[in-house]
């Protein structure tokens, strides 16, 4: 039993079958990457873990408590933080108002109107927005406009964003993708720190090989639709099955 | 001071400065100059100034900080002028029941309103609010004529019941200070009129400006603000936004409602044409020209409207005539001819090209106008300006 089990999904499009019997377990505290050619199904089933489709057949439980059917945002408050492919980031405001939100949201969920509070001071969520930013490197950023960041640095605020909430799950979507090498190299480390340095367990649905093999310890490799092979990233390399789905059987 | 920041405790002050010294303000010409026409220091108008300040600024807290634009606020707006003059006909003239029971009944109708209207974003969510209010303005021209007197308007007879009214004032008064009562000053050639009812309107309007300022600066504004930047995001920060949606709406809609009670509180009347949807249009037009998500914006574009349709609709082709009188005659038909299309019934027309040149050139409304000034004199402190767009 792992902290995300994923169990006999099946997700079908009209005649396409997108996803069929897909069972998988990401161990906690581990990095768990999710691999695979174009259109293996690798979204359809981060969007079933995530609340944004509905599979046909089978479960996704989330520490034992299934995730079907919830909205993002009670998918959030279980405790699952999610990085997009493109950083979606709180363009319109400042860094630290983006580092802010997330942790009102983790003291407060998902709605508080409360006349009181709302005319006390903010110093502790203040404080804490703080903290992340220097442990995100982004100090120097604060008063910015999130727009106005790279991308490299839109993602580091995005990741900052998730962590701040100490999720037990972080899931991301392909995050170095259209990133500049140096860009990608520098959100590399910034897992690889996660990982080393917090209690947490990273979901990752990549492409790029080299993303993969530095971080993850355990790979799914998907193929359309269902699960090929599943195991240690050294184990993966050579597998011929992987050759194959990757550059298929005519090579 | 009162938990603000100083730059926002600056702002307040000056605003309250300025709306307690209106009726100096405002009459800068000699009441028998031929500039007087251009004096607003006159009860009536100021009182519109600070009530659809207050309109305004509940606006804002909705269109400005969430994005939403609502097409229908006129609806609150009539509804709180309705509830007032009801309680003048139950209870008396007395205008404190009169405001809370506005205030409360555009609540219990934003929420209605709000929470069908709110299942859509963007054009839709407007589309239906326009709906609403065109449809609350129908009821209220026709179908409730029982409540609302249809289109003769609702207003108090001697023969309603008023309860309360015991040997109190027979016009509308604050525990017995008439609304209407005037205190007037004349200094060489100028008058001032102040009077009861600007005063407690203007008190309300600083009430209502400083709880706008809390809500703006307060995580409940930040979450608004960020339902505006990235609600995909906002989704998987783990909030909900529809509930902050609503709490929004119903608070401007509140504010609308008081506003409504405020302009039955000076004049015990309520039709229907309050609540058309021109009147929807004139509020999005005040926030806009003055300055969306800006504390002072819609403030200002509300006193800008009310001005313009005051002031340059007084103005007919005697007056013009009288301007020009130095001018050759045909040239001075020519020139009043002129000017007569702009001005007297055809004020809209100015305040449509305003509108025009603004949005082109001054996206930020009167606002940023007034901060382009303060940049151009170098002005070191740009925190001075007195209204930073919330950020």
């Amino acid at each position: 039993m792992g902290i995300l089990d994923i169990k006999d999904v099946g997700k079908r499009f009209g005649g396409l079958q997108a996803l069929s019997d897909v069972t998988l377990s990401v161990a906690e505290n581990t990095c768990h990457a999710i691999i695979g050619p174009n259109g293996a199904g690798k979204s359809t089933l981060l969007n079933c873990l995530i609340g944004k489709l509905i599979p046909d057949t089978g479960s996704v439980m989330f520490e034992g408590k299934s995730v079907l059917g919830r909205s993002a945002h009670e998918i959030n408050q279980m405790g699952i933080s999610r990085v997009f492919q493109t950083p979606e980031i709180f363009g319109n405001l400042s860094v630290i108002e983006n580092m802010m939100i997330p942790i009102f949201a983790k003291r407060d969920g998902s709605f508080k109107l409360d006349g009181i509070s709302a005319f006390m001071n903010h110093k502790e969520v203040l404080e804490q927005a703080e903290h992340m930013l220097e442990d995100m490197n982004m100090a120097d950023k604060r008063h910015m406009h999130a727009a106005s960041m790279s991308r490299g640095d839109k993602r580091r605020l995005e990741i900052g964003m998730c962590l701040s909430q100490q999720p037990r799950l972080l899931l991301l979507d392909e995050p170095t993708a259209g990133m500049a090498r140096a860009d990608t190299n520098n959100t590399i480390d910034l897992l690889k720190q996660i990982k080393d340095e917090r209690d947490i367990t990273i979901a990752i649905i990549e492409h790029d090989m080299h993303v993969v093999f530095s971080l993850a310890d355990r790979i799914t490799v998907l193929a359309q639709g269902t699960p090929l092979v599943e195991d240690t990233p050294e184990n993966i390399k050579g597998h011929p099955k992987v050759k194959e789905a990757y550059l298929g059987e005519a090579h | 001071m009162f938990g603000l920041d100083k730059k926002d405790t600056r702002l307040l002050i000056i605003v309250a400065i300025l709306t307690f010294c209106a009726p100096i303000i405002l009459n800068p010409f000699p009441a028998d100059s031929a500039l007087a026409q251009f004096n607003a220091g006159y009860p009536d108008l100021m009182q519109r100034f600070v009530i659809f300040g207050i309109f305004a600024i509940g606006f804002n807290i909705l269109f400005g900080l969430t994005g939403y634009l609502s097409f229908g606020h006129a609806a609150f707006l009539g509804v709180g002028s309705y509830s007032a003059v009801w309680m003048f006909k139950l209870l008396s003239y007395n205008v404190v029941p009169a405001i809370i029971l506005s205030v409360i009944t555009a609540g219990l109708f934003a929420i209605v309103i709000g929470f069908v209207s709110l299942r859509r974003s963007g054009i839709y969510f407007s589309i239906l609010t326009l709906a609403f209010a065109q449809m609350s303005y129908n009821l209220a021209y026709s179908v409730l004529t029982p409540i609302t007197n249809g289109e003769t308007g609702l207003q108090v007879y001697s023969n309603d019941p008023q309860y309360l009214k015991g040997n109190g004032p027979d016009v509308t008064h604050l525990f017995g200070l008439e609304m209407r009562s005037i205190l007037e000053i004349k200094i060489a050639g100028w008058t001032f009129d102040f009077t009861i009812g600007y005063y407690m309107c203007a008190v309300i309007m600083l009430i209502s400006f400083y709880l706008a300022i809390r809500i703006f600066r307060s995580p409940f504004g930040l979450m608004l603000r960020a339902i505006k930047a990235n609600q995909t995001r906002l989704n998987y920060t783990g909030i909900s936004p529809r509930p902050y949606m609503l709490a929004a709406f119903v608070i401007s809609g509140m504010y609308a409602g008081l506003a409504g009670g405020l302009l039955a509180s000076m004049d015990p009347l309520a039709g229907a044409e309050r609540m058309q949807w021109t009147a929807s249009g004139e509020v999005v037009l005040m926030t806009i020209l003055g300055g969306v998500g800006t504390l002072l914006g819609p403030v200002l574009g509300a006193g800008f409207i009310k001005y313009a349709e005051n002031i340059f609709s007084k103005i007919n082709e005697n007056v013009l005539h009288s301007w020009f009188s130095l001018l050759p005659d045909g040239l001075e038909e020519a020139v009043v001819w002129l000017f007569a299309r702009f001005v007297g019934e055809g004020w809209h027309l100015t305040l449509g090209l305003m509108f025009m040149l603004i949005v082109i050139f001054l996206p930020g409304g009167l606002v940023e106008g007034g901060q382009r000034i303060a940049r151009a004199f170098g002005r070191k402190d740009k925190d001075a300006s007195s209204s930073t767009p919330a950020e």
